[in-house]
This record gives structure tokens, C-alpha cells and sequence, in this order.
């Protein structure tokens, strides 16, 4: 009795961390500089705090994981006209309010840096380094015509809403941003 | 409050003080004690936050201008 009581105590840690991990899923639907950052802080510490993380990147949210150098090979017109208006990049988001022609977002991103908040392009390779999954809208790519080799490395899964669903249902927060 | 390491955060906002503790942390072993110097006012709520969701122990905070929190690892 009192050995198996004393082994249940000291295997207790391990069974905790075998046990079935706690898991975030957030939908990354926003483009926007100001809602990307609100993304990755949250990702990042749930990553900190031991959690599985996905992020499922759709619509405007695509613009966060194209790269940031080189076009974007979009065949037809409409769709070679949007990805050059949208063109997108980590570098090149902008805010939902106050962007005024770029001069807002220039001045908040100086403000970011002189506090120390990593850029997105930073988080992004944070995230990564942290096992946080990052996952494409296969239907956005389809519709706004953004080739699979427009993503960024850190880009490993390319996938519907049926996967996005999978990986919900098994989460214990989901965020829609 | 006697400390094994130390890891300074002064000029960091959410989420970097708690991402580098969940960095740092991973160097110390079992049952030693880490400090965390900040300026940033959150970590007085984070920290055991943070314990909370990793089963490290809180430890409890010291303020004297900086803000030290001081959390005991209780496991791999």
C-alpha cells in the first residue's frame, strides 16, 4: 500500500504532462497589424504556458503569412489585380484604424519597437520556433488566387474548414479575430 | 526572497516577460527558484497565471521600484 501510494506520488508529474494537453485554436480571418499582434501575443503565451497552438489563417488573413519579398504569381487579371493591391506580407500590414495613408501604422510600429513588442515578422518566427502550427485557407488561396508558394516556411499546412473544425473540437478556447 | 536565476524583464511588455520564463525556466531543475525582474505592471497577474496553467508554484511578489516575482519549478 505504501509503495504504491509513494510511486503514484512521484509519477504524478508525469502523468499530468502525458496527460491530454491543453489546446487554443485561433482564426486568423483579419489582416490588420493591430489584430495580428492581438493573434500572436495570445499564441505565443498559450505556447508558454505548455498549450498546443493553431493558428487557421483565412481571407484577409492570408496577407500575414505571404512572404514578404517577390510577387505574387496569380494567374488571370482579376486575380493578378487583387494580389497587387492586396499584396500583403508581414511587413506590409496595416491598421484597422488610423492608418492614414501609412503615417499611422509608421507611427505605431515606432512606438511597438521603442517598447520592446516583437514585429509580426518576428512573432511569426517565434510562433514557429514554439510549435505553434500555422495553417493556410486552401478556399482564400482558391478565391483570391494566392499560389501555395506565395507562404512563408513557417507555412506548413494548407487546409479547409473541415480540418480547422477537427482541431477545434478537440480545443479547449477558440478565438475568432 | 533567495533565488537560483535570475532573468531580467525590465522593458518588456506581454507576452516576453512570460515567454522568456517559459524559456529559462526549462535550465533550472526541480524544486529551485527563479526570479523575474519587470517593470511591466502585468506580471503581478501573469505570473500566477501562468503558474496556474503550468503547475509551477507561485511563490509571491517583491516590489521595491522593480517588480520581482518568484516562481519555484515543480517539475520537467
Amino acid at each position: 500500500m505504501v509503495e504504491s501510494s509513494k510511486l503514484s506520488e512521484k509519477e504524478s508529474p508525469k502523468t499530468k504532462e502525458e496527460a491530454k494537453k491543453e489546446k487554443l485554436t485561433l482564426v486568423v480571418f483579419s489582416g490588420d497589424l493591430d489584430k495580428t499582434l492581438a493573434a500572436f501575443i495570445l499564441a505565443t503565451t498559450a505556447a508558454s504556458s505548455g498549450m498546443d497552438v493553431s493558428m487557421y489563417f483565412t481571407f484577409w488573413g492570408l496577407n500575414v503569412l505571404k512572404k514578404n519579398e517577390g510577387g505574387i504569381k496569380s494567374k488571370g487579371l482579376m486575380r493578378k489585380m487583387l494580389n497587387f493591391i492586396n499584396r500583403g506580407g508581414s511587413k506590409r500590414l496595416t491598421l484597422s484604424k488610423y492608418n492614414m495613408m501609412g503615417m499611422g501604422t509608421w507611427m505605431m510600429k515606432g512606438l511597438m519597437k521603442d517598447v520592446n513588442i516583437p514585429s509580426i515578422d518576428e512573432f511569426i518566427t517565434m510562433s514557429h520556433k514554439m510549435g505553434v502550427k500555422m495553417i493556410a485557407c486552401t478556399t482564400s488561396c482558391g478565391v483570391m488566387g494566392v499560389p501555395e508558394d506565395s507562404f512563408r516556411s513557417e507555412v506548413e499546412i494548407l487546409a479547409g474548414a473541415a480540418y480547422f473544425l477537427r482541431e477545434a473540437r478537440d480545443a479547449d478556447i477558440t478565438l475568432f479575430i | 526572497m533567495k533565488a537560483d536565476k535570475s532573468l531580467d524583464c525590465i522593458g518588456l511588455y506581454c507576452p516576453m516577460p512570460i515567454v522568456k520564463t517559459a524559456e529559462i525556466i526549462k535550465q533550472l531543475r526541480t524544486g529551485e527558484v527563479l526570479e523575474v525582474v519587470a517593470d511591466d505592471k502585468g506580471i503581478k497577474q501573469d505570473m500566477p497565471a501562468w503558474c496556474d496553467l503550468t503547475g509551477h508554484e507561485f511563490l509571491g511578489v517583491e516590489e521595491d521600484g522593480e517588480i520581482r516575482v518568484y516562481v519555484k519549478k515543480t517539475h520537467d
